[in-house]
């Protein structure tokens, strides 16, 4: 298997061809924050938090490290003033909907999120997807998805599924990084509102 | 219909079809166009066919059912060939008089044709009215002169040729330095080079290629796509089967609107007319290439014209953009090599192999290429679809082209590139329409929709209708973009109401920062571009609107 050399916040760090920026870190005990982001499933990219800035044939760029593959002489720097700002307001932005989430709270002091920067709109749900993906790809039963589109879209059980699996399974629950209740609350409504 | 087998075949089909044709012969045109069909055109075609038949003149009159011919402002449309004489808003009660006058008697009424509002001066002419006469037609112009079923009018403009001259003629290669050399840019958006990205799919592993057409045609504003593909189908299919060739892909998909049904069609029909001569499928014109084209209907949703989204749509997934650090040229549809182009890119291509490259760079500026297709729509006296050089001014699309600003009214800014553009001021109007220019001042051309906006309008309301616009239209997977939007546009509305509040501009640049820097795609990168452009150009109107509690404007 080729190896590939590349340098994060100033150290060499040995990686596998195929690997994401966050593996690579990760295994040479680097931390970056993530919240969508779980070993066993596909790499998703969607809350953004894992943002770094990469340096490849001189030019400077700010991806998802979940996602970005590892580049020989990849240059990458996991924390900057600018970096900071990004998952600051991206916390923010989190902390409106679920302003108590436990996930979100030690990142919150880290950074110096204010969580009633913008007015509260509790829903609870951050879209991770955690639920959702691991409930398709782990368990490919589909029981739960996301439906509509932009600012509207929500996760929601699909009763004829979740009334026959979930009950003996809710393995998405303790996924769930806000409070593992809100999925267990989706998963009534679907099943017992009209 | 006969099988072509050969690049003389080709030719001598196309002779055949010519010498049935007489050039002398009445042809009244009726634009079939979404514009000119939503006015009742269809009853004036109707009109027509009863008439010729009331007449007998069935064998003397050909009657031609076309696509758009970019004048919408003034429809119902009609043109009468072979003099070109435009009739404008024509009622199927003209119809009679059209037919013995006109068609017959050669002689032009009066009452139907265009009347400048300005000088009072008369036009008869498809080369006198200044809307017309001020455009470089090469791709919508042949709209009037074909109908958009009938392969044989295509090839009656000498149309497939440059799909044999590439066959037979020239290498793969010679086609994409052809290509390359024409600096052909995407007229989708991004302005990228198309050769480039040809080459790239080219030289990306693996056998299996595909080809796309991006005829989702999101933005709103935008209706030249529609215009021209529906118009002149067989124009980007030629071109897309060329590009299949260069790139060395068998096959094609387009992708296409499904509201549209007539744009359907007329892409369906198409297909099956090329296949049928053997322009597509396998073994075309007996080159030995092979290549199939399938058809795609979009999900009604801004962001699966983005070129993830759309192949994920394509492979039948939810149409949400996948993290590009792999470009689709290299890995798109199912993994394979995926080369998307433009409805307005691809039918660029025919004509830069039949004219050469060096015809073609004549066109335009030191950057920006051949013509493009505008929409021109808003406070705007002619509403169209109109083709220019780049280069032209914005001035001279507003006042030569477009009759300038109706009521009397001062112009105020111009808006390029819908939810992902921006808007310039009046102040700028004698900037070149150029890929690069645009973009620096902050509103790149995007598609190509233009709005003209008046001294009435509230450029804070502008920014809130494409903010507005955007959060239906992501697909909300990424939070810089789903809850920036959702923020920016709460902050706007405010503002725009009357109750904003000191720091909201600052925390309008602080969110759309974080928005450009971190989202997924393009769109969430973009969103915030109307908003940028009207803080840069018209600042004034948000302070003006925070500090003294009220709309402005
Ligand atoms: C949100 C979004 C929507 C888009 N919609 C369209 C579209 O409707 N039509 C189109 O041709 N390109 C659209 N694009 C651009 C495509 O992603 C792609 O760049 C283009 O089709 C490439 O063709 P071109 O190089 O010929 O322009 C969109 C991009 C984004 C980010
Ligand atoms: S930027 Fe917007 S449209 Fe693009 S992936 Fe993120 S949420 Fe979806
Ligand atoms: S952890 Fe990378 S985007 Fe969520």
């Amino acid at each position: 298997m080729s190896e590939i050399l590349l340098q994060i916040d100033g150290r060499e760090v040995e990686a596998r061809k195929g690997m994401t920026i966050l593996e690579a870190a990760q295994s040479a005990g680097i931390f970056i924050p993530t919240l969508c982001h779980h070993e066993k499933l596909e790499a998703y990219g969607a809350c953004r938090i894992c943002t770094v800035e990469v340096e490849a044939r001189g030019r400077k760029n700010l991806v998802a490290a979940c996602v970005y593959p590892v580049e020989q002489n990849l240059v990458v720097r996991t924390r900057s003033e600018k970096i900071d700002r990004i998952r600051k307001m991206i916390l923010e932005l989190l902390l409106a909907h679920a302003p108590d989430a436990f996930a979100l709270q030690d990142l919150a002091k880290e950074y110096g999120a204010d969580k009633d920067r913008f007015e509260k709109e509790a829903s609870f749900c951050i879209h991770c997807g955690l639920c959702v993906r691991y409930c398709a790809e782990v368990k490919k039963k589909n029981a739960v998805g996301f439906v509509d589109r932009g600012t509207r879209r929500e996760i929601s059980f699909i009763p004829e599924i979740a009334s026959k699996e979930c009950w003996n399974c809710k393995e998405c629950f303790p996924l769930c990084p806000t409070e593992a209740l809100q999925a267990a609350f989706v998963l009534t409504k679907a099943l017992f509102s009209p | 219909m006969p099988r072509i087998n050969s690049a003389t075949e080709l030719e001598e089909l196309r002779k055949g079809i010519l010498s049935k044709r007489d050039p002398n012969k009445p042809c009244i045109a009726i634009c079939a166009g979404t514009g000119c069909l939503a006015l009742g055109n269809d009853r004036v075609i109707s009109a027509f066919e009863e008439e010729v038949k009331k007449q007998t003149l069935e064998a003397k009159v050909d009657i031609r059912a076309t696509g758009c011919h970019g004048f919408c402002e003034k429809g119902p449309n009609i043109i009468i060939y072979p003099e070109e004489i435009c009739y404008i808003e024509v009622t199927p009660e003209d119809v009679p008089e059209i037919v013995s006058q006109t068609v017959l008697g050669k002689e032009v009424i009066d009452r139907l044709i265009y009347t400048d509002p300005n000088t009072g001066e008369k036009a008869a002419h498809q080369s006198e009215i200044p809307f017309y006469k001020n455009q470089m037609r090469h791709l919508i112009g042949n709209n009037s002169k074909i109908d958009p079923k009938s392969i044989d009018e295509y090839l009656a403009l000498g149309g497939y040729s440059a799909l044999s001259k590439s066959l037979f003629e020239m290498s793969p290669e010679q086609v994409l330095e052809e290509i390359k050399k024409a600096n052909l840019r995407g007229r989708g958006g991004g302005g990228f080079p198309a050769g480039l990205k040809w080459e790239t799919a080219r030289n990306a592993p693996g056998e299996e290629k595909y080809v796309i057409v991006n005829g989702h045609e999101g933005e709103p504003g935008a209706f030249m796509d529609r215009a021209l593909f529906t118009g002149n189908p067989h124009s980007v299919l030629e071109g897309l089967i060329i590009g299949a060739y260069a790139i060395g892909s068998h096959q094609g998909f387009i992708y296409t609107r499904h509201d549209s049904p007539q744009l359907r069609n007329n892409i369906a029909v198409a297909l099956t007319q090329a296949e049928e001569y053997g322009l597509l499928g396998e073994n075309i014109l007996g080159s030995g290439f092979n290549f199939n084209v399938e058809v795609h209907l979009d999900i009604g949703i801004f962001v699966s014209g983005e070129s993830s989204a759309l192949m994920r749509s394509i492979e039948g997934k939810n149409p949400e953009p996948r993290p590009k650090y792999i470009r689709t040229s290299v890995s798109g549809i199912w993994e394979k090599p995926s080369n998307l182009n433009n409805v307005e890119t691809w039918a660029n291509v025919p004509q830069i192999i039949n004219r050469g490259s060096e015809w073609y760079t004549s066109i335009g500026t030191e950057r920006s290429k051949g013509t493009k297709l505008i929409s021109l729509s808003g406070n705007i006296v002619n509403t169209g679809v109109v083709e220019v050089p780049f280069g032209t001014t914005l001035r001279e699309i507003v006042y030569d082209i477009g009759g300038g600003i109706p009521n009397g009214k001062k112009l105020k800014a111009v808006h390029f590139g819908g939810p992902m553009g921006g808007s310039i001021p009046e102040s700028l109007l004698d900037t070149p329409l150029d890929f690069d220019e645009l973009a620096k001042l902050g509103a790149p051309i995007g598609a190509g929709g233009m709005f003209v906006l008046d001294e009435d309008t509230n450029m804070v309301d502008v920014t809130r209708f494409f903010l507005n616009f955007l959060t239906n239209e992501s697909c909300g997977k990424c939070v810089p973009c789903r809850e920036g939007i959702r923020q920016m546009l709460k902050i706007v509305t405010n503002i725009s109401e009357g109750k904003g509040r000191e720091g909201d501009i600052e925390l309008l640049e602080e969110i759309s920062e974080v928005a450009g820097a971190a989202s997924l795609c393009a769109l969430g990168k973009t969103a915030s571009d109307p908003l940028l452009s009207t803080l840069r150009y018209f600042r004034d109107e948000y302070e003006a609107n925070i500090k003294e509690k009220k709309c402005r404007a």
